[in-house]
């Protein structure tokens, strides 16, 4: 089947199956491979990318289901001038080792701070708590997301 | 300049690259032609192969091809053991796919070669397999039985027996004023990595060339397997070490996957790529922990240890893998942890049974034991009325007793003595760091509905692997240096510690040195890996040899453009001066020096583990309310990453202290194939963790100082958690006496401990 929707501010036009989830769609079809296939049942978290705004499972997601969609990845909120304030958090409190949870990390973080710039400690903690990472022990992970809250504020710089 | 990277909380040169999505994982390679191979794995523990046929399967449009044993003519290869390599193993080792028997769940029977992975996975159920059941079994009390033998021709389930000999145990228990035995217990883990392992491989047919990608931890070992397996030369083998999702000991080691998927390509003389999917990591990777101590501890009176001795059994799984005996090994040999023990008589049996086969998990052996002898630590503390704190003081090795030699361990004639450190000075500072004069009050006392409790365990984390690592350093054509390194990624950061240490050896600033190369086999001509926490010691000392041989080499290479004498060179920052002239460093474009270290000796780390925990006694749930981990490296050469390092690996800890486990049902039926199943830590589990880092004593076995970094936290963490659930519920009489320490089992604990004080 034929389905398009817009990847990182672009309009794509990819001829799928229907079985094809979103996240094989990104990789293999779009290349866009900073979005990682951990678990393929949901659990892992790092697979996540914004779906409309929202912070979502693309391994449980088909392909043909972002018809007409936004979708945005971590390349999207990447740029290769300088490391955003949120990049330049996590990179600061030794968020991440081995990179392979990461840019599930990034767009999840994304999601909460750009919905709640002033959650607080535990309300990181829930939201991350879809997502696995096997090195860091996620006390990091929360220092970087409640330091690059500010950047998130209103009069903050994204 | 005088540089001082080393000890600077420097930020990492590879984030740089992950942090937006450009990192290189080895399912990110999709070259042409590329055809993806699914593997056929058992469903059945224990049986015997009568038929497999993949007629039907061959007619599905997209499937390429379907591999067997019987594709290879000289029968499937046998993987052999990396380390511990005795020929009493021999018979237990793995062929690279079932051919005659299946002996675990998820061993693998065939690969299908397809064009996508959904036709591969689709293909599974068209190949008919028949397999005729044999008796199977999941547990070592059953193997020990030997009735059912996994092996016929070995004729017994047990593949070897360790003995962890020091003094006399049985004279030394003899005349003992106390002793007590108990039974204790770990789960199975496994060292979980977020990427599922992933082999691709291409076959260069003109050349005979393989290339293979997403090689881990020991490149260069797996090379030398697989190229006798494959009968090339290992010159015509390619190692690739692409940016690597974790490894804790698991990753990288040479799987059945390591020989299948080379094989294939060549086969069908295309590229073809393997990824494991989280089900089949659950059931191919290598399984660790499981075991079961049955010992003995003998004291004087005032708490002073005599000895121990008695028998621990180790669950091995269907097969002896590369690095499997390591955990039983270790169990033996570190039993008596950080703590003085002058008579040991300890045997560690190596059970197979119808499992996924064992190798290393961070701290392997090290976790179990810590758990053991910390048990044991705060029973006979009670027993004796003695002080825990007090216990432990008194035992603890001094800096007056280093090195302090420790059992030794036979058939493997393993002698080893700790290097350097005055024990108590860790527990000291996490004493007070923690303020257990203050939260002792806790200890025991219901509030608010829950039970407080505090737990201390100290540890010994060993590194430094030898016998060799290689460094060497090379000027690029704009004048800055690249480094090539035979250590390998796994996640920790090598790229950013190794330039540090390049960078203050040679008085340059960081950014001088372009790039730190690892691994591949194509950037460096020998290589021993990345396990037993050997990175920065082995690694960053052979660097340090490197520089001064690359230093050397500049002097006399400027020497002879400047006119002068190589001790007049000077070496700047990119230039060379000497005699009142000077030229860029850039014109010696393509000088290049390898260093070496050799080692047989031991590092050992040590530190203090303190928790303090609520129990709620109707729900079994505990909480953390604060953790705190001291532990002196020798030598820290990144606090940043060191931090890392051991909050990351006590949360793996944790895990294995409180969730993880990977059950069986007595048929060997695999019963934890998915991450709901099998539960890690997540972001709210474990929130109040603090660590706090020494190097007060250096390591006296390497120049840099340093000591092994990555195992601390994990180490200690069954013991701590075990003693702070034990403390809380201590007006229950509670004695936790296995690992997970689950809701279910705390509860447990704490309706025995009703009934038998209402009897």
């Amino acid at each position: 089947m034929t389905t398009k929707f817009e990847v990182n501010g672009k309009q794509v036009e990819v001829d799928v199956e229907p079985r094809l989830t979103l996240a094989d769609c990104l990789r293999q079809n779009l290349r866009l491979t900073g979005t990682h296939i951990g678990c393929e049942h949901g659990v892992c978290g790092a697979c996540t990318v914004l779906v409309n705004g929202d912070a979502v499972r693309s391994c449980l997601m088909l392909a043909v289901q972002a018809d007409g969609a936004k979708v945005v990845t971590v390349e999207g909120l990447s740029n290769d001038a300088d490391l955003t304030p949120l990049q330049k958090s996590f990179r600061k409190h030794h968020a991440l080792q081995c990179g392979f949870c990461t840019p599930g990390f990034i767009t999840t973080a994304h999601a909460l701070l750009t919905e709640e710039p002033d959650c607080d400690a535990d309300r990181v903690r829930e939201v991350l708590s879809g997502n696995i990472c096997r090195c860091t022990g996620y006390i990091s992970i929360v220092e970087a997301v409640l330091d690059a809250r500010s950047a998130y504020k209103k009069d903050g710089a994204r | 300049m005088k540089n001082t990277f080393i000890g600077a909380p420097m930020e990492r040169r590879e984030d740089l690259r992950f942090l937006r999505g450009k990192g290189t994982y080895v399912d990110d390679l999709a070259p042409e032609g590329l055809l993806y191979a699914v593997i056929l794995r058992s469903s059945v523990a224990h049986g015997r192969i009568r038929s497999i046929d993949a007629s039907a399967a061959l007619k599905i449009e997209g499937v390429h091809s379907v591999i067997t044993a019987r594709d290879m003519p000289d029968g499937p290869p046998i993987i052999p053991m990396r380390l511990q390599p005795l020929p009493e193993f021999k018979p237990f080792e793995q062929p690279v796919i079932a051919h005659d028997k299946v002996r675990y769940v998820g061993e693998p029977l065939a690969v299908v070669l397809a064009s996508s992975v959904a036709i591969g996975e689709d293909t599974l159920e068209h190949i008919a397999v028949e397999i005729d059941d044999l008796p199977a079994f999941s547990e070592w009390q059953v193997a020990a039985q030997n009735k059912s033998l996994l092996f016929e021709q070995a004729g017994t389930n047990r593949s070897l027996t360790f003995y962890s000999r020091k003094g006399d145990a049985d004279a030394a228990f003899a005349k003992a004023p106390y002793a007590r035995k108990e039974k204790l217990n770990t789960g199975r883990h496994y060292g979980l990595t977020m990427e599922p392992r992933g082999v691709m491989a291409e076959w260069d047919a003109g050349k005979g060339r393989l290339t293979i990608s997403g090689a881990a931890k020991v490149p260069f070992f797996n090379r030398r397997i697989l190229a006798k397996q494959i009968g090339l030369p290992e010159s015509a083998i390619e190692m690739i070490e692409n940016d690597v999702g974790g490894g804790y000991g698991a990753r990288g080691e040479f799987y059945p996957e390591d020989f299948l998927i080379p094989f294939a390509a060549r086969h069908v003389n295309r590229p073809v790529k393997w990824i494991e999917d989280r089900r089949e990591n659950l059931m191919a990777m290598n399984h660790a922990r499981e075991t079961e101590a049955h010992i003995e501890i003998a004291c004087e009176r005032d708490g002073t240890i005599i000895g121990l001795r008695g028998d621990v059994h180790t669950d091995m799984g269907a097969y002896m893998r590369t690095n499997g005996a390591v955990g039983a090994r270790n169990v033996v040999q570190f039993m008596g942890g950080p703590y003085r023990v002058p008579h040991v008589k300890l045997d560690s049996h190596l059970w197979m049974s119808n499992k996924t086969p064992v190798g290393t998990y961070r701290g392997p052996g090290r976790f179990e034991s810590s758990f053991y002898i910390e048990r044991l630590l705060d029973m006979v503390a009670g027993d004796l009325g003695i002080d825990r704190i007090e216990m432990r003081r008194r035992n603890l090795v001094t800096a007056a007793e280093q090195p302090y030699p420790i059992a030794s361990v036979q058939p493997t004639d393993a002698h080893d003595q700790y290097d350097s450190g005055e024990y108590s000075e860790a527990m000291n500072r996490a004493l007070k760091e923690f303020n257990w004069a203050e939260k002792s009050k806790f200890a025991g006392k219901l509030i608010d509905g829950k039970y407080h409790g505090l737990g201390i365990a100290c540890f010994v984390e060993g590194g430094a692997a030898g016998p060799k690592e290689s460094a060497r350093l090379e000027v690029n054509g704009d004048g800055t240096i690249t480094v090539f390194m035979g250590s390998s990624a796994v996640g920790q950061g090598v790229e950013t510690v190794f330039a540090q240490i390049a960078a203050d050896a040679l008085e340059i600033p960081m950014d001088r040195i372009r790039h730190v190369y690892h691994g591949s086999t194509t950037t460096v001509s020998d290589g021993y890996g990345a396990y037993h926490s050997r990175s920065i010691v082995m690694g960053g000392s052979a660097l340090l040899d490197a520089t001064e041989k690359f230093q050397a080499a500049i002097r006399e290479a400027g020497a002879k453009k400047l006119g002068c004498r190589p001790d007049e060179v000077k070496i700047g920052e990119d230039t060379v001066s000497g005699g009142g002239k000077s030229f860029p460093l850039a014109e010696l474009a393509g000088l290049t020096a390898e260093g070496a270290f050799l080692n047989k000796k031991h590092t050992y780390s040590y530190g203090t583990h303190i928790a303090h925990v609520t129990v709620d006694a109707k729900l079994g749930q505990v909480q953390i309310l604060d953790y705190v981990v001291v532990q002196d490296v020798g030598r820290a050469i990144n606090p940043l990453t060191l931090r890392g390092q051991i909050i990351g690996s006590l949360v793996q800890g944790l895990g294995g202290a409180m969730l993880e486990h990977l059950q069986y049902d007595e048929q060997g039926q695999f019963l934890t194939g998915s991450l709901a199943d099998y539960l890690l830590p997540t972001a709210t589990d474990f929130p109040n963790l603090r660590c706090f880092v020494t190097d007060d004593y250096p390591s006296p076995i390497n120049p840099l100082g340093a000591k092994g970094a990555g195992e601390g936290g994990i180490v200690a963490a069954g013991g701590v958690m075990a003693n702070a659930v034990a403390n809380a519920l201590s007006s229950f009489g509670a004695q936790p006496r296995r690992l997970p320490l689950s809701p279910s089992y705390i509860w447990e604990l704490v309706q025995a401990g009703s009934r038998q004080a209402a009897e």
